[in-house]
Parts: structure tokens; C-alpha cells; sequence
């Protein structure tokens, strides 16, 4: 056999990424949110007051990071917080949200659907039916075609 | 408004000629059907076979009677009728991927073909040679084009691409025109330069369809991230965007200087209005469904039921829209584009309805909200006078 065939060290190279034509996506906005502040909404959770835990932690969504850890530690606060919703007033707070504020609320929820744990699903179908009333259809699709995820 | 089935398969694209009594169609195949409008039916007359994939676009210019159509053969082909047969004459787009999208230029002398090839065409007639003549728009478009659209004064071009974003090109050919003056886009316009691009970051999605108002200062674009878009042009470069509830939209139209028709994937049309502020709000959808009519199931029809299908209910699995599909493509049917009275939407479920305005329901329940925000200006208001 000739003798190139011995070393296998090309199939660790990834042809894509040598692709002229590759699409890379535009990297602008260098301003990176960092997600919400852990203490402050566990401060809230305990005192009650659900309805502000709720909208500090959709404040600044750490959408630009491509780091995975800031990125799953605002998920792991944004669930706990969806999570320690009572059901009656999930409909109030998804009210209280724009229209940005649905897209982003239904990012985290389908982001909490991929890894589901024992109290979570029920929970987060809850908020994904009030999600659905206010934002529709329209809302899911922004899910699927976001470029920046949260 | 009135349906018209021409055959089961979807009709990709279609065209209709200056009068409106003939439409070209593709079915979905390598043709394009031509049919003639005789009373009430559409008749086929003519059947132009000559591409090798399958057609993505058609357009009829309307002054000078020719169809351009391209496919996914990577060709474009101009057709002229000559002794009632159409003619056609190839035309060399140098490109390596099929065409998406054909269409004339106001003044017919050019027409622009969007492609796989990441590029657009733009195509003039070379009369030393008898032919037609290619150029490219390549930079900076990073992905398919989806969809084209001439401004009023015939040399700028707006592209809504794959790569999320949507762009307004200059297609100036020194060649057949003579150079244009200053618009609210740009003065310098060289060919191939982009004078404005819009979308990307953030969201987006593919942009789907594109449309100038028939002024050329307001540019409409839908995106597959559910969205309708406008800019003005006369109002500086931030777009108005509207996030709708719906399903993405496929194709938009402006109908007049104010509103904006779209339909897509929920198969039913919606009316856009674009005040004077630049900001878009949605106005309502014009496919009212009928009240669905819960009737008694007689003995024998639950039997039938039960045999065929399994089950004792009248399930109707109808759409309530009168599209039964996704509505691929709106044209211009009566009217032009600062007032339409008409418009035509085809759709994957082969089907080609028009559209009224005068009779639509929607006149009862929105007019008067019309009227009373003053919307869509002083034609409209007229016509409900009289």
C-alpha cells in the first residue's frame, strides 16, 4: 500500500470549516449581557414578590455570548423562577410582557423543554399555552429561525 | 372574491399579460401553461416547453408582450409571440446554480434573474448581437436570492436573500439607459453597488419577498422569522418592523402607497397599513371564514363514516381559508400599485383566487375603522362615497 495511507490524522480536519464560502454570521453588537443577577431574584423569590423576580430575570439576556456558561446560568435562574410561578399567575405575567418580551419568555421555554426534569414540564406547558395565546404562532417560528439564542 | 382550481398540482408561479385575459402558469413541472380567460373558464392555449428543471419564476411584460421564465436549469429563457406560437430565445446567465426568481424592469429593456449562484443577473439586449447579455451582481450576497424587485425608476433593484437580510442594488446598464437622477436611496449609483441593506442581526429570517410602493421611497420585505418590514427611504434607514402572530408570510405587495398585502403559509392574505410615520400595524386578514355550520349527522352518513374513515364524527378536514395551502405568490390583478382594486394570490394547492376589495366582507367590519383613523387616503374614501 502506498505509504500516505498510514497516517489518519486528516480525518480529524474538519473540511467545512476551509469552505470558502462558508456563511459566517455577522458578529456585531459587542455589548454582551451577562443575564440576571442570581441574588437579586432569589431575594425576591422569597419575599413573594414573583412578579418582579419574572421580569428581572428576562432583563438583559445574554443573547450576544458565545460563552455556554453564562448562558446556562441565566437559563438555570429563569427557570427556577418560571418554575415558582402558581399557575394563576402565569397568565397575569405573560400579559405584562411586549411583544419582545413573548419572543424572548418563549425562547427560554422551549429552551427549558430540552432538558426536562421532574417538576419542570408541567410547569413550563403551562407557560407555553399563555405564551402561545399572546404571541401565537409567529412567536415559535422566532424561536426556530433566532440567529442568537439565549 | 373568486376561486378558480386549475389543477391539483401547486402553481409555482404565474404572470398574467397586460389585459388580464391570458395567465402563464407552471405547475410545478418544466412548462408553463398559458390560459385563456373565456367567460367565466380559463382555457389552456399554450404549453412552452423548453427548460430542462423546473420553473421558478415567470413574468409578463405587459407593454412589449414578452415572457421571460426561469428554472431550475440554471436558464432564462424569453419568449415572443410570433405567428401564435410563442418563440423562445435562450439567454446566457452564466450562473452554476438554478435560478429562483425573473422580473422585468419597468421599462422592459432588462430584466434581473435571482439565483442559487449567490448573485443576481441582470439581463439587457445587446442588438449588435442579437442576444441577451448577462451582468452580475455578486458582493455581498452570501446566500441564495429569494426575491427581486425594480424600483419605479428602472435601475434600482431591492433583493431579499437567504442571508437574512434584504438589499436595494443599483442595476444601472449604461448600455440601454442613461443615467439616473438622485433618489432618496442614493445619487451614485454605479452597477452592482448596494446603496442600502437592511436585516440580519438579531433575528431574521430568509427573506422571502420583497416589494417597492409605486413612489419607490418605501421598500416592503417579509422573513421567514415571521415578520413584515418596512423602510422608507425619504425617512432615513431604520426599518419599521412588525412581528406578527402568524405563520411565516410568503409573498407581500404594496396595493397602495399606505398598505401592504401579504400571504404565506397560513393561506390566507393580511392587510398591512404603513402610516405616514413609517410605523406598521396589522390591519386584519381578507379571508373572513364562513361560520362553520354544525349539522346533524344522519344514521346513514355515520355508518359510511365509521366504514371509510373509522369514526362516527364529521371531521371535516378542510381549511377554513379558501386557499387549502400556502399562498406562494400575490400579483397585482386590477389597479396598479398606488391603487389596487384587485389582486391574485396562487398557491400549493393549485389554486388562483382574486381578491376585491369593494366586496369583501371586510368592508363591513373594518371600513369604518378605515375611515375613521384615516387611512389609505383619498381614493378609498371616494370610492365608498359613491
Amino acid at each position: 500500500m502506498a505509504k500516505n495511507t498510514l497516517s489518519s490524522r486528516f480525518r480529524k480536519l474538519d473540511i467545512d470549516e476551509f469552505d470558502e464560502n462558508k456563511f459566517v454570521d455577522d458578529h456585531d453588537e459587542p455589548v454582551d449581557n451577562q443575564g440576571p443577577d442570581g441574588a437579586e431574584i432569589d431575594n425576591l423569590i422569597r419575599q413573594g414578590d414573583m412578579m418582579t423576580a419574572f421580569h428581572i430575570a428576562l432583563r438583559n439576556p445574554p443573547v450576544n455570548t458565545k460563552n455556554p456558561a453564562i448562558k446556562e446560568r441565566a437559563l438555570a435562574i429563569v427557570l427556577r423562577v418560571l418554575t415558582s410561578f402558581k399557575s394563576s399567575d402565569i397568565e397575569p405575567a405573560v400579559k405584562s410582557l411586549d411583544r419582545s418580551g413573548v419572543d424572548l419568555l418563549m425562547k427560554y421555554i422551549y429552551r427549558g423543554f430540552e432538558k426536562p426534569s421532574d417538576n419542570s414540564s408541567a410547569i413550563l406547558l403551562q407557560w407555553h399555552e399563555k405564551a402561545f395565546a399572546v404571541g401565537g404562532l409567529g412567536s415559535i417560528v422566532r424561536v426556530l429561525t433566532a440567529r442568537k439564542t439565549v | 372574491m373568486s376561486l378558480h382550481q386549475f389543477l391539483l398540482e401547486p402553481i409555482t408561479c404565474h404572470a398574467w399579460n397586460r389585459d388580464r385575459t391570458q395567465i402563464a402558469i407552471s405547475p410545478n413541472n418544466h412548462e408553463v401553461h398559458i390560459y385563456q380567460k373565456s367567460g367565466n373558464q380559463w382555457v389552456k392555449s399554450h404549453e412552452l416547453k423548453e427548460h430542462n428543471g423546473h420553473i421558478t419564476g415567470i413574468d409578463w411584460a405587459p407593454k412589449s408582450d414578452r415572457i421571460v421564465t426561469c428554472g431550475a436549469d440554471r436558464n432564462a429563457y424569453v419568449w415572443s409571440l410570433k405567428d401564435g406560437v410563442w418563440k423562445p430565445t435562450l439567454v446566457i446567465l452564466r450562473i452554476n446554480r438554478a435560478a429562483t426568481f425573473v422580473k422585468w424592469s419597468p421599462l422592459e429593456n432588462k430584466f434581473a434573474v435571482g439565483s442559487g449562484a449567490r448573485l443576481i443577473s441582470v439581463c439587457y439586449f445587446e442588438s449588435d448581437n442579437d442576444w441577451w447579455v448577462s451582468k452580475h451582481i455578486k458582493k455581498p450576497i452570501r446566500s441564495t436570492v429569494l426575491s427581486l424587485d425594480w424600483h419605479p425608476n428602472n435601475v434600482l433593484l431591492a433583493a431579499g436573500s437567504c442571508d437574512f437580510k434584504c438589499r436595494v442594488f443599483s442595476a444601472y446598464i449604461k448600455e440601454v439607459e442613461e443615467k439616473p437622477g438622485p433618489t432618496p436611496w442614493g445619487s451614485k449609483m454605479p452597477f452592482g453597488a448596494v446603496l442600502a441593506e437592511f436585516g440580519g442581526a438579531g433575528g431574521g429570517g430568509w427573506v422571502h419577498s420583497v416589494s417597492f410602493s409605486s413612489s419607490g421611497n418605501r421598500l416592503a420585505w417579509v422573513s421567514h422569522d415571521s415578520t413584515v418590514t418596512v423602510v422608507d427611504g425619504t425617512k432615513g434607514s431604520t426599518p419599521s418592523q412588525l412581528k406578527t402572530e402568524f405563520l411565516p408570510l410568503l409573498s407581500v405587495l404594496f396595493i397602495s402607497e399606505n398598505s401592504v398585502v401579504a400571504a404565506g403559509h397560513d393561506c390566507c392574505p393580511m392587510l398591512f397599513r404603513c402610516d405616514d410615520g413609517g410605523s406598521l400595524t396589522f390591519v386584519s386578514k381578507l379571508d373572513l371564514p364562513k361560520a362553520s355550520i354544525t349539522r346533524n349527522i344522519s344514521a346513514m352518513e355515520r355508518f359510511r363514516n365509521m366504514d371509510k374513515r373509522a369514526t362516527t364524527e364529521d371531521r371535516n378536514t378542510a381549511l377554513e381559508t379558501l386557499h387549502q395551502n400556502s399562498i406562494t405568490q400575490v400579483s397585482i390583478y386590477e389597479g396598479d400599485q398606488s391603487d389596487c382594486r384587485k389582486f391574485c394570490t396562487t398557491g400549493i394547492d393549485g389554486a388562483m383566487t382574486i381578491w376585491d376589495f369593494k366586496q369583501n366582507v371586510i368592508n363591513d367590519i373594518h371600513w369604518n375603522e378605515m375611515l375613521t383613523r384615516g387611512q389609505h387616503g383619498p381614493q378609498l374614501k371616494t370610492r365608498l362615497s359613491q
